[in-house]
């Protein structure tokens, strides 16, 4: 069954995405959030990049990167891992997508933390690393996790950086938006707008969860 | 003793204190906005000073002409805020537990049994009274051992009449546990129930200081 596999290759891949972004994507919302560096500026932007830049064009910069002839590519070649044209460049496609989200989401939550927590966490001796783990992370944690659903919806739905850094390989690189346009192009409208469904009710559901979750940190 | 001699800029206000407190327990008195909070602020490591010194019973914890700053949870001073900022997510015990230290700490239960809490150690801290809040706060920043406890205006969110049954939690953690207590206040009557020494702060400045021990409680402070 093509839509079954079509479907849990496209939520495994966005499930790997979203875990493979949340630890840094974690620790750059708080960086954001709490602390003045240089550059500080240029890395929300960076960030920010893969929201308003489009997707084939950041998906053709990961295909330069990770191409056998890119800078990370040529090393990854040497080691024997091969991304380009892979699930790896699906998942990463989608994790890059997702991140500016996660980014944005979490680091109004750890902004939210009202900070005389974390003051008086460290007055009663917690170090800092004991404090984000136990004050502002649990304390921000319904935005971390909306952010990671958001991160999810968004990498469920990705469809121009894939298809540049990973293409349309049946059984090995078909994602759900992937496969809708294929089958569109090639007039199976029927077996398209079943995927559409499924992929409008996942990401109903995911978003759905998101808004909720960070609502009630508002709340 | 508590010697403090720094000078603090905020903005536009400038904080220029300079006092050695050999008192159990001293209170930092005056008007809002004198400086009182900051001069806590300082001494728990929750702002740096542009010079000076600070020291507890002779251990320095900040010095800028030796260039020591001592991050606050390498203080030993347990800090309660004014709006105590109890952690929301934990529950009492784990709020009373949070900077526990073994060896260092002192028993839990005597904790509890001093300041009468046990029967909110399984509570929600959102649940609590702004009376029981206060006393968990406290009872929190003694668990973590410390060697000088800071209390901030620990009075104040409370009523008249609750304030009279809170004072003598505060005493017994005075004459229990033999910890230096160092807290600001507005109010005279906590003042004279609490402290041996007042520090009278106005304007970013140390106007005077009375020793209650040998004077009439406060008779020029008129903050």
């Amino acid at each position: 069954m093509d839509l079954w596999r079509i479907t849990w290759f496209t939520v495994a891949c966005a499930a790997g995405a979203t875990l493979l972004v949340l630890p840094p994507g974690i620790v750059v919302a708080w960086l954001l959030a709490r602390r003045r560096f240089p550059g500080r500026a240029l890395v929300e932007t960076i960030i920010s990049l893969p929201l308003v830049m489009p997707p084939v064009a950041t998906g053709l910069i990961l295909l330069m990167l990770l191409g056998r002839r890119g800078t990370i590519g040529r090393v990854l070649e040497r080691v024997g891992i091969d991304v380009v044209f892979t699930w790896k460049a699906v998942v990463l496609a989608m994790a890059i997508m997702g991140l500016p989200l996660l980014v944005r989401t979490a680091r109004g939550g750890f902004e939210q933390v009202n900070q005389r927590y974390e003051r008086v966490a460290a007055t009663l001796g917690a170090s800092p690393a004991r404090i984000f783990l136990t004050i502002s992370l649990p304390l921000a944690w319904p935005s971390v996790l909306g952010g990671a659903m958001l991160a999810f919806a968004r990498a469920l739905g990705e469809f121009g950086a894939t298809i540049v850094v990973a293409g349309s390989i049946p059984g090995a690189t078909r994602t759900l938006s992937v496969a809708i346009y294929s089958y569109t192009e090639t007039g199976r409208d029927e077996q398209a707008f079943t995927l559409l469904l499924v992929s409008v009710a996942i990401a109903f559901v995911a978003l759905l969860a998101a808004n909720r979750l960070v609502d009630r940190r508002a709340a | 003793m508590i010697a403090v001699d720094i000078e603090l800029a905020q903005g536009t206000f400038v904080l220029v204190a300079a006092v050695r407190i050999e008192a159990r327990t001293a209170a930092l008195f005056g008007p809002s906005g004198a400086g009182k909070t900051t001069i806590l602020d300082a001494i728990a490591g929750l702002r740096t000073p542009r010079r000076g010194t600070i020291s507890v019973d002779g251990r320095v914890l900040f010095s800028s002409e030796d260039r020591v700053n001592l991050a606050p949870h390498h203080r030993h001073v347990g800090y309660v805020p004014q709006d105590v900022a109890l952690f929301p997510h934990m529950d009492v015990r784990r709020n009373l537990l949070y900077g526990r230290h073994p060896g260092v700490s002192p028993d839990l239960d005597r904790v509890v049994r001093m300041l009468e809490i046990e029967p909110l150690v399984s509570r929600r801290v959102t649940d609590l009274s702004g009376g029981e809040r206060q006393r968990v706060a406290v009872g929190r920043a003694l668990m973590s051992g410390p060697s000088l406890l800071l209390l901030d205006e620990p009075l104040a969110a409370v009523d008249v009449p609750l304030r009279r049954r809170i004072l003598p939690y505060l005493q017994r953690v005075r004459d229990e546990l033999r910890i230096p207590i160092l807290y600001v206040s507005h109010d005279r009557e906590e003042v004279a129930g609490l402290a041996e020494v007042v520090v009278l702060i106005d304007g970013g400045r140390v106007t005077g200081v009375e020793d209650l021990r040998t004077a009439p409680p406060l008779r020029r402070a008129d903050a």
